[in-house]
């Protein structure tokens, strides 16, 4: 297993893409370090690409990767591997690249100019939704039967975790203003891993605010040890869930 | 002349005839209550390190009481400790431990009524309700006294330094911790208060009711239960102090309810939940502060009216301006406001197009406070762009037409 996916991660380096993300990232980080005035005001710009940049970013390679080594895995199928091995390996591989992307890319540049409880969680959340919608793609182009359905999904269900959920939520909190609404706000949120890590990242970021009126109560419940496991475990969810589904379907399926 | 040479004759005979007396602990005079019953106008006590445990002890003569190394007066967790009634008396260096507490009376470990000209200086207050009461005095002197409280809720405790109906006060370099509220005001005029250190009181760290002309300097206030409040008064003025961490669902790092003809200038505002709450008030000038990092900078509601915000630096802030209303009789120039993205042709340090300082979002959470989680998401971001381009929910007055742009400098 550990052999394929080296290989995997190979292929991938050759392809390129996987290091002009890694120098994007890079870049962009660095320059939002060396442009703003204070630190603080780089990490919001970078909260941004990571909620937003890095789960596409991950669900458009993970996809367009799998579709390109289609034959790869049919060949590998034709070896006595079991399918479970060969879909694991080919998520290990691409799950390792682009995390050492995002790590090299962000996390240097973090670690180097805001070394501290906001940036550490920042970091956490970028690796965590790497993972998350490198599992969601897989999910994703596994079902799909051709490249293009399969591409067109990952970009719908970005969509709809970046920008759609939040529309929702809105929606749903004020529609329902009258009701007590703080705990299922709770519930709410573990629906959408994206939104699970800006609401860690928050904590850290804007307490003040959050300290107002039911804020407290997001406080309370985030900040805390149970809140940190809770998130933690709920992340754990997203990245294991739809890989696990994933498995069940390409275990099934007739290739 | 006459009357001149009348008086230096009046003070030299004083001074010839003023005693110093020694008491306490091992001395002839035994108790502080003897010694202040022995006691005339202009007399000194010197009292010798020990624990007095003498119940109330009521001062009325122009003495001057000072305590050597470790004099503690003990309340008993009964007793009022100290009953200042007089012109021209001095309280220094004493330690009043455990005064008492009672529900029907405003026990306080000094207390200070009908009086003038007192001065209490350097003494140290432990876990008493009130700490010093002053009441019904003038000239009033409270300077570097440590005092901290044991708080268990808003009946239970009293407050630090409170003054009812007073004037010309000086209440300076006092750090003040654990009580009701740290410093409390009602009808007090002409007074001041400056350099004092007021933390961790279960309500507020200042409070201001009815106290008009009165002038604060240079204190801090930390993580007040609700910050501080200043209600009800005019021509107050707040400089040069510190308000942190002030941190809750009501918590202020200054409250403002009906302040008028006041002014505001150089405070550093950090990490409050909000920094500055208005409400009801007018012809107030804000000016040369600086807010970093606090939830809302300013809730200005739309009761105010005729007051000035220039100056101000805005820094790390998640919001800068919140109101309830499209109302707005308000002036928001020359500010300095991080989140600025105009830009300045011709680079005189303005920038060219106005700073609309309250954001759609901000409307948003004031309308349904739940919508707080989603703060910094995508979707909000996309919301306030749009309402920039179209301004259709938020105040369109609510603007700053010169917006700095660069720091200023404070």
């Amino acid at each position: 297993m550990l052999k394929l996916s080296r290989y995997v991660l190979y292929d991938i380096l050759r392809s390129k893409v996987i290091i002009a993300y890694t120098l994007f990232l890079f870049i962009v980080s660095l320059s939002l370090f060396q442009l703003e005035e204070n630190d603080s005001k780089a990490i919001l710009s970078l909260l941004n690409i990571v909620l937003i940049v890095v789960p596409l970013i991950g669900m458009i390679f993970t996809t367009i990767h799998y579709y390109n080594s289609y034959e790869f895995i049919e060949l590998m199928l034709s070896q006595p591997l079991s399918r479970t091995r060969i879909l694991l390996s080919e998520y290990g591989g691409v799950a390792l690249s682009l995390l050492s992307a995002f790590f090299i890319g962000v996390g240097i540049p973090v670690l180097v100019f805001a070394f501290d409880e906001t940036g550490l969680a920042l970091l956490f959340t970028g690796a965590a939704l790497t993972l998350v919608f490198t599992s969601i793609a897989f999910l994703a182009s596994v079902k799909a039967r051709d490249k293009a359905r399969g591409i067109g999904a990952a970009l719908l269900l970005w969509f709809y975790f970046a920008l759609i959920f939040d529309g929702l939520l809105l929606l749903i909190l004020f529609a329902f203003s009258d009701y007590p609404m703080e705990k299922l706000t709770l519930v709410l949120s573990a629906l959408n891993p994206i939104d699970l890590g800006r609401i860690f990242i928050m904590l850290k970021m804007d307490i003040s605010a959050l300290m107002g009126y039911t804020g407290a109560l997001y406080k309370d419940f985030f900040g805390s040890a149970t809140g940190i496991l809770y998130t933690g475990g709920i992340m754990l969810l997203w990245i294991i869930l739809p890989l696990w589904r994933a498995l069940k379907i390409f275990q099934r399926k007739d290739l | 002349m006459r009357h001149i040479l009348t008086i230096l004759t009046i003070l030299a005979f004083l001074n010839c005839y003023s005693r110093t007396i020694i008491a306490g602990t091992g001395q002839d005079i035994a108790s502080l209550k003897k010694a202040v019953s022995l006691a005339k106008d202009g007399d000194t006590i010197r009292l010798k390190s020990g624990v007095y445990k003498e119940g109330n002890i009521l001062v009325t003569k122009s003495i001057t009481i000072i305590g050597e190394n470790n004099v503690i007066l003990d309340g008993e967790n009964k007793h009022e400790s100290l009953t200042i009634s007089g012109r021209n008396i001095t309280i220094r260096n004493i330690r009043f431990v455990n005064a008492g507490y009672s529900a029907l009376n405003d026990f306080a470990a000094i207390k200070i009524i009908d009086a003038s000209n007192v001065i209490l200086e350097h003494n140290t207050v432990i876990n008493a309700y009130f700490a010093i009461h002053v009441s019904n005095t003038t000239w009033c002197t409270i300077r570097n006294n440590t005092i901290s409280g044991n708080p268990k809720t808003e009946q239970l405790t009293g407050n630090g330094i409170h003054l009812w109906k007073s004037g010309h006060a000086l209440i300076e370099g006092n750090h003040i911790q654990g009580h009701r509220d740290g410093i409390y005001f009602e009808f007090v005029t002409e007074s001041v208060i400056q350099k004092n250190l007021s933390e961790k009181n279960i309500r507020y760290g200042l409070h201001f009711m009815f106290s008009h002309n009165d002038h604060y300097i240079g204190n801090t206030f930390k993580n007040n239960g609700a910050g501080v409040a200043v209600m009800y008064s005019k021509k107050v003025k707040m400089e040069l102090n510190r308000f942190e961490e002030n941190w809750g669902p009501s918590a202020y790092g200054i409250l403002l309810k009906e302040i008028t003809d006041s002014y505001i200038s150089n405070n550093t505002f950090l990490k409050n939940t909000v920094g500055i709450y208005m409400e009801g008030s007018s012809r107030t000038e804000v000016l040369k502060n600086s807010f970093r990092n606090n939830g809302w900078a300013m809730k200005v509601q739309a009761s105010c009216d005729d007051n000035n915000f220039y100056n101000n630096n805005f820094h790390g802030n998640s919001f800068d301006v919140a109101t309830n209303g499209t109302m707005v009789l308000n002036k928001f120039f020359h500010n300095y406001w991080d989140k600025y993205e105009g830009y300045d042709i011709n680079k005189d340090g303005i920038g060219d197009i106005p700073y609309h300082p309250v954001s759609m979002y901000a409307m948003i959470v004031e309308q349904n406070p739940n919508t707080l989680i989603l703060m910094r998401s995508f979707m909000v971001s996309l919301l306030d762009k749009a309402e920039k381009a179209i301004p259709s929910l938020t105040p369109e007055n609510l603007v700053d037409d010169k917006p700095f742009m660069k720091p200023n400098k404070l």
